[in-house]
């Protein structure tokens, strides 16, 4: 194993080289064995829901991206830049090359066009359900690669275990959620990833990798607001802390460069790149940066007399320069209402303006704040792992982990903001306990080794009721973690920091003494630590397998005989949609249906989940507040042949229309004054049983959904809102039924054709705002009431 | 006021530079004259087309930023890059060079 060497030193030197480099690389195969085992868990947890129901895209977003992914295969690239879809937001249409974030689907067109090309036949559908998986086992692969940027391979690995099983980012990224996050988790903590491998290393090389992978998160997510606002956050922190070295000029400027131009490469993005708030940070950053480094470098050149008259010109002058610039800046950004900031941006900065001034952002269930036990449903154990990790990074603090450390605390701010952003949250969760664990189980491990018999040791063993990590003995180069980096498998850091012990007896000021815990106490801590792991594991794969794994696409339920019912009621209205209409007829329904109606009914919808004209879905909103000639009128107006409700009252399911009528009202509302919510509410709740207000039993929304209710249990019981209704008895004037699914649980109803002939006349509208209109009637009956 | 002549003696005394480093302040003026040759266009002319103003300033820009990198790489008095050869940090000057032009041109419209 060890070949003599005849040199000065001895053998033994040489042989603790080799067995060092034999360790090394035996920590390597282990360390590449687990990752691959990693790597097939973070898969495998996700395929809960392929197992107990289908391979089925699940939710609403993931339809329009699969409908969007389908084009991109059938039709080639250049059709999908240019790609215009008239057959959403009914008469508008929808620009999608300009308005989608591309990085999903091209991810998963590239993918499905190699694998087909290897004579592989995968569907489209197939390759847009497993991509999700796939991306979160790179995921935690770049999770291993920045924990071990930051601490060391063993933090790493433990980092990457954990992401692979956090059950936030399971929720988003199962087998099936075809959404935009599944691939911009990993695409964040790879760019974090390269950030941080160029501010240690100060390479270019990397430099230019971490440019071009922000682009593909620019192309990804939205969220790349949140990296080019951290990444100059962390400079400034630096700067200010007087951690500026060249390297973090390497690191950031190119970035700023490039990346501006990359994002604006990217349509959505386009010039907001460089106009809008959101980026301003990082060009601020860009000039106080080189200024600093303007600093540095002539402070180098002068003598410290003359740097100091230099400085009090630069000074004077670089301040009214400055005064001036920013004069400029708040006079140009204050001009814009929003203060150049975009709505959900802001929503992020004060969380209270959405439910003031934007009804839409604040009625997505996902963009509500979330509960305290949400927190430790979604990361479980990490939250409180997660201020020992804090603790952790600042002994020794290097650039590295300050930058982990403001990770978590803007992730923490914005998490409690905003439920979907506890998804940010998860990966900063993971690196920092993955960092308390493995600094842990150094120093108990290390305990136990010592006072093993036959171990020698100097080390003294005192009480300590807290874990604490000794600093290398060159404390002067502990920004270096590149030396971290460099040693491969824990044990030989130990071996390492043993050596230190015994070089030194007497601890130098700048060295603390090696702490070390009594044995028992050590080897109870061991299993305590690795049954909380244990305790982890389980609620992860219990949220992966009961909470998150539904595809509200298809929902099920228990029988009484222990059998699982099957509710498969939305795709039966969807086929039934394409299979009994038009191809060209349009279809009215609540914009959380929009999506899931185009891509599986293949009809033209007036709103989907696109959310991006409020007035447009005001319009249906206040169509489905009113009365049924009101609500036929401006159906009519808008060429709409079928209507579409959801109904949750005859099985019980909570997420249906009626409950959604709130916001229906509060968006009409906003748009058309005469909406009123008073109207349709008896002492401030929203009831539909005979206490209701007559506004109320009069809309469409209701009749729609109520209509011969009563004849499934002849009373009428809703099962979601338990009461019975109000108005049991109605027929509908302008509308017939065409459609109800097994369970009444979609309900599909066709506009009736205008009168031929009008008996008596014309009448004034009864309503109170409306215009009167003239005496002239057409023969056909178009009127539009909106001119 | 004095200060002056004697900052331009201590500076002649710095310009013998290696060869190398000399030039880059010069190229480092070069480029910082064409983008404000650029933003005055763009001021008496008129932004449109955006983009390309934009390719053109962030061009400009870039070159000179990335060689400020490689001069902080390249020169030896700077401590913290002595294991990087000479050699390395111009090629990934380069190579970030390449990636800079491509996305300029392809943004140039």
């Amino acid at each position: 194993m060890a070949s003599p060497e005849s040199t000065i030193n001895g053998p033994t030197k040489a042989a603790g080289a080799d067995s060092k480099s034999l360790r090394n690389a035996f920590g390597g195969v282990i360390a590449f064995i687990i990752l691959v085992l990693i790597g097939v868990l973070a898969f495998s947890i996700r395929l809960f829901s392929v197992i107990k129901y289908e391979s089925v895209i699940h939710e609403f977003d993931p339809y329009f991206n699969y409908r969007v992914t389908q084009f991109l295969s059938k039709n080639g690239i250049y059709d999908f830049w240019n790609w215009f879809d008239d057959r959403t937001w009914y008469p508008l249409g929808r620009v999608i090359g300009g308005t989608v974030y591309p990085g999903l689907t091209l991810t998963a067109g590239t993918i499905w066009k190699v694998v087909n090309s290897l004579n592989i036949p995968l569907s489209v559908e197939t390759v847009c359900v497993f991509t999700a998986p796939i991306f979160s086992a790179f995921a935690s692969w770049a999770a291993y690669l920045l924990t071990k940027e930051v601490k060391g391979p063993g933090a790493g690995l433990t980092a990457a275990a954990l992401l692979a099983m956090v059950p936030s980012y399971i929720s988003r990224s199962v087998a099936g959620s075809y959404d935009n996050e599944a691939v911009a988790i990993f695409a964040l903590v790879f760019t974090f990833y390269l950030y941080i491998k160029t501010l240690n290393t100060g390479s270019l090389f990397y430099a230019t990798l971490n440019a071009l992978a922000y682009f593909y998160m620019v192309c990804s997510w939205g969220g790349y607001t949140f990296i080019i606002n951290l990444i100059p956050m962390h400079v400034l922190l630096c700067i200010v802390t007087g951690r500026y070295s060249s390297r973090l000029y390497i690191a950031y400027a190119p970035l700023v460069v490039l990346g501006t131009l990359l994002a604006a490469l990217v349509p959505v993005v386009g010039f907001n790149a460089v106009l809008t708030s959101e980026h301003f940070a990082s060009f601020l950053v860009f000039i106080i940066i080189h200024v600093v480094a303007l600093a540095y470098y002539i402070k180098g050149i002068l003598s410290p007399k003359m740097f100091k008259v230099a400085v009090t010109l630069v000074v004077s002058v670089g301040l009214a320069v400055c005064c001036a610039v920013i004069a400029i800046l708040i006079a140009v950004v204050a001009s814009s209402p929003t203060k150049g900031w975009s709505g959900r941006s802001l929503t992020l900065l004060d969380p209270t303006y959405a439910s003031k001034y934007i009804p839409i952002i604040a009625s997505v269930s996902e963009h509500q704040p979330p509960t305290w036990p949400s927190y430790f449903m979604d990361i479980n154990v990490l939250a409180f792992l997660v201020p020992a990790g804090i603790i952790a990074c600042f002994m020794p603090l290097s650039d590295s982990s300050s930058f982990v450390i403001l990770y978590i605390v803007t992730s923490v701010y914005f998490s409690g903001v905003m439920v979907r952003l506890m998804l940010v949250l998860a990966p900063a969760a993971c690196i920092l306990s993955g960092i308390a664990l493995s600094e842990a189980f150094n120093v108990l491990t290390r305990s136990i080794k010592f006072q093993l018999p036959g171990i020698a040791g100097n080390s003294t063993s005192e009480e300590n009721g807290s874990s604490s990590v000794v600093a290398p003995s060159d404390v002067s180069k502990t920004e270096k973690t590149e030396e971290v980096a460099k040693e491969k498998p824990v044990k030989k850091n130990r071996k390492k920091e043993k050596e230190n012990v015994e070089k030194k007896p007497t601890p130098s000021k700048t060295e603390r003494r090696l702490l070390v815990l009594p044995l028992e106490a050590s080897v109870i801590a061991v299993l305590l630590l690795v049954l909380l792991g244990a305790f982890y594991v389980v609620h992860c794969v219990w949220a992966a397998a009961e909470a998150y794994s539904a595809p509200s696409i298809v929902l099920t339920s228990q029988s009484n005989d222990g059998g699982l019912h099957v509710f498969d009621d939305f795709r039966e209205a969807y086929s039934w949609l394409s299979h009994n209409t038009d191809v060209d007829d349009k279809v009215a329904s609540w914009w959380d249906y929009g999506y899931q109606t185009t891509a599986m009914a293949n009809r033209t919808v007036l709103v989907d989940n696109n959310t991006w004209n409020n007035t447009h879905i005001a319009t249906v909103g206040t169509a489905m507040s009113s009365p049924e000639k009101q609500a036929w009128e401006i159906f009519h107006s808008l060429d709409v042949k079928y209507v579409l409700v959801v109904f949750g009252g005859l099985v019980g399911y909570p997420s249906d229309d009626i409950n959604k009528f709130l916001w229906m009202v509060r968006i009409g509302g906003g748009e058309f004054p005469h909406i009123k919510e008073p109207d349709y509410l008896r002492d401030g709740q929203y009831r539909i049983d005979a206490q209701a207000t007559p506004t109320m039993l009069n809309c469409l929304m209701y009749k729609l959904s109520y209509f011969r209710f009563v004849e499934t249990d002849g009373k009428g019981f809703d099962r979601v809102r338990r009461t019975e209704i109000g108005k049991k008895h109605f027929k509908l004037t302008h509308f017939e039924e065409v459609f109800t699914t097994h369970h009444w649980m979609v309900r599909i109803y066709k506009l009736k054709p205008p009168r031929n002939r009008i008996r008596g006349k014309t009448k004034k509208s009864k309503s109170s705002v409306r215009r009167s209109v003239s005496s002239k009637r057409d023969v056909k009956g178009k009127r539009n009431p909106w001119h | 006021i004095s200060f002056i002549p004697y900052l331009f003696k201590r500076f002649q005394n710095f310009l013998p530079f290696p060869g190398r480093i000399e030039r880059f302040t010069f190229y480092l003026l070069d480029y910082n004259l064409c983008f404000d040759k650029q933003v005055v266009y763009m001021a008496v002319v008129g932004s449109f087309p955006f983009n390309s103003f934009l390719s053109g300033v962030l061009s400009c820009i870039g070159t000179a930023v990335l060689a400020v990198c490689l001069r902080i790489q390249v020169n030896k008095d700077n401590k913290e890059f002595k294991d990087v050869a000479p050699e390395r940090a111009f090629a990934d000057f380069i190579l970030c060079n390449l990636v800079l032009h491509l996305v300029i041109m392809n943004f140039l419209g």
